[in-house]
């Protein structure tokens, strides 16, 4: 059984349509990033999930729970590691995750706080006041929130928006290890990188939809071949290349203040210029091309 | 990693082990600002006890029903406790959790639904609500006031009148779609519902249509139950009470509506 499974699910928001015939399933067991530029849909994703919000159309199973109709067991088997920082700022540590244990109804609230305290690398803050603690701790207890009743399935929100670069590293190290243990993870993002680093699967999103999924090696070879030439150059000359390599059947990308020609390892001579940066393909090549949108 | 569910659960309407949870999260965060919200709750009504009681009662009052006015005051200042420390924190509270800090997201992200998040807030704020509605009751004891063996429902009086307003309060914060837009409850609800109480002068001294008017204000079966169990009760305070429960269950229906409404999409 799949931890996840949707089918034609439906989402509007008055006339705007977010969510638009999504079908995805995450299997147990595998971390799926799903990737897409904001306002894919990913957010409405997650409430759908949470039972947030209540589909228009489509079917919804989490954990084999029937969504919205079962939607409190099934919330009660999954973690949530929500996009804002939501932690009750005034209140401990240990009482933030004492509160949620009990949301949770974890039998042994007491063991479940030192848990995730030791997931965290909180123990030694346990009696400081959220408002205490640096940036990259607040992010850590609020993902060891979401895991203080130890779920089978975790659902992580733009898991490092906003944050420097060194705490996103000390999360993707906390996150690696959840994986490790075989926790089934949904992942939205729209970090290139991220998706790259932790997912097992990358689901492309747009407009609602998912429009191609598959191991980011697999999606890179797939749609971007092996190799990107990055040309760096004025607008003009830039324009100039652009058509040349398009007329030569070549794919190419905007790159901020490059073009990016994608698939150059099967360009004729003359098709990339010399002064072009060759470098291996990435999820970025991808996820540029198929959404139309350039990456963060 | 076993992946079939171990056990199916079934999960309740109003679940204790919800509503018990999301009101620990009020305690862990009163026990961060409980000083501050106690000390203004017994200062509040001595400062209006000396001015109206001491002051008013000094000059002008010496008597109302029968009754020494700074008890008279005293016994009605339980109902501005009340309504103060519940349909103001709820307002506010719920605003802000809601819009500011994100709160109800992560709880509902848990297995708590709406209507046990706003049962949970509205019992919370009652029960906090009748102890501090207590405070006018204790403080007018040092100025003479008897102790009586009715006083002792008047924790309960406040408790459901308390329950009532902490529903129009979340119901309220769950309908402006800005926070200053609750200046126009505050001042069209709040405000008068506190003036035409019978807290500082006897109902009975305003026109017929203020009379009717206030026969329908909770505060003012509050105010007449708390002099009830001071002074002794009547038969018409049954009805009171009774009025004040329905009152509990209309605004509970309607903030847990309006709360769905706005918390799910």
């Amino acid at each position: 059984m799949a931890a996840i499974e949707l089918r034609g699910v439906v989402k509007r928001f008055g006339s705007i349509t977010a969510v638009d015939g999504l079908d995805l399933e995450v299997p147990a067991g595998i971390c799926l990033g799903l990737l897409g530029p904001n306002g894919a849909g990913k957010s409405t994703t997650m409430r759908l999930l949470t039972g947030q919000a209540i589909a228009d159309a489509g079917e919804l199973r989490v954990l084999g729970y029937e969504l919205p109709r079962e939607s409190k067991p099934a919330r009660a088997e999954m973690g949530v590691v929500p996009q804002l920082d939501n932690l009750d700022v005034d209140v401990t540590v240990e009482d933030n995750l004492a509160v949620y244990a009990r949301l949770y109804r974890v039998a042994d609230v007491g063991a479940a706080v030192d848990r995730a305290l030791d997931l965290a690398r909180l123990r030694d803050r346990r009696r400081d006041a959220v408002d205490k603690l640096s940036g990259g701790m607040r992010r850590r207890l609020l993902l060891a929130r979401g895991l203080v009743h130890e779920p089978r399935l975790v659902l992580l929100d733009e898991p490092t928006v906003g944050l420097d670069p060194q705490i996103r590293t000390e999360l993707w190290t906390l996150i690696g290890e959840l994986k490790a243990r075989g926790t089934t993870i949904l992942m939205s993002t729209h970090y290139i990188e991220e998706a790259e680093r932790l997912s097992d699967e990358v689901a492309v999103m747009h407009k609602g939809r998912v429009i191609s999924r598959g191991r980011p090696a697999d999606l890179i070879a797939a749609h971007a071949g092996r190799q990107t030439a990055e040309v760096y150059a004025p607008p003009q000359r830039l324009a100039e290349l652009r058509t040349s390599a398009e007329a030569s059947g070549l794919r190419v990308r905007p790159a901020g203040p490059a073009i990016a020609i994608v698939g150059s390892e099967r360009a004729g001579d003359g098709a990339v210029p010399a002064d072009a940066v060759v470098r291996a393909a990435t999820l970025e090549d991808v996820f540029v091309l198929l959404t139309g949108e350039e990456a963060e | 990693m076993n992946t079939a569910a171990p056990q199916r659960r079934t999960m309740r309407r109003l679940e204790p082990a919800a509503i018990a949870g999301v009101m620990s999260r009020e305690l862990a965060n009163f026990r961060t600002y409980w000083r501050g919200t106690t000390f203004s709750s017994v200062l509040e009504p001595l400062v209006y006890l000396l001015a109206f009681g001491l002051g008013l009662g000094a000059t002008l009052v010496k008597e109302v029903e029968g009754v020494p006015y700074i008890q008279f005051v005293g016994t009605g200042m339980v109902a501005t406790a009340v309504i103060f420390s519940s349909a103001l924190p709820a307002m506010f509270g719920t605003f802000v959790k809601h819009r500011f800090q994100n709160t109800y997201e992560a709880i509902l992200a848990a297995p708590v639904d709406v209507e046990e998040l706003v049962s949970a807030e509205m019992l919370w704020i009652a029960g906090r609500s009748a102890v501090y509605g207590c405070v006018p009751l204790i403080v007018t004891f040092f100025w003479g006031l008897e102790p009586a063996l009715g006083m002792l429902l008047v924790p309960l009086f406040a408790f459901v009148t308390a329950l009532g307003f902490a529903g129009f309060g979340v119901a309220m914060a769950a309908t402006v779609a800005k926070i200053d837009q609750f200046n126009y409850v505050t001042a069209l609800f709040v405000t008068p519902l506190f003036l035409v109480a019978g807290t500082f002068f006897p109902i009975s001294g305003l026109p017929q249509g203020f009379q009717d008017l206030a026969q329908i204000n909770p505060l003012h079966q509050l105010v007449e139950l708390v002099r009830g169990g001071a002074f002794g009760f009547e038969a018409v305070d049954l009805a009171r009470f009774a009025f004040l429960v329905v009152f509990a269950l209309i605004t509970w229906r309607v903030a847990v509506r309006r709360m769905h409404a706005r918390l799910i999409d």
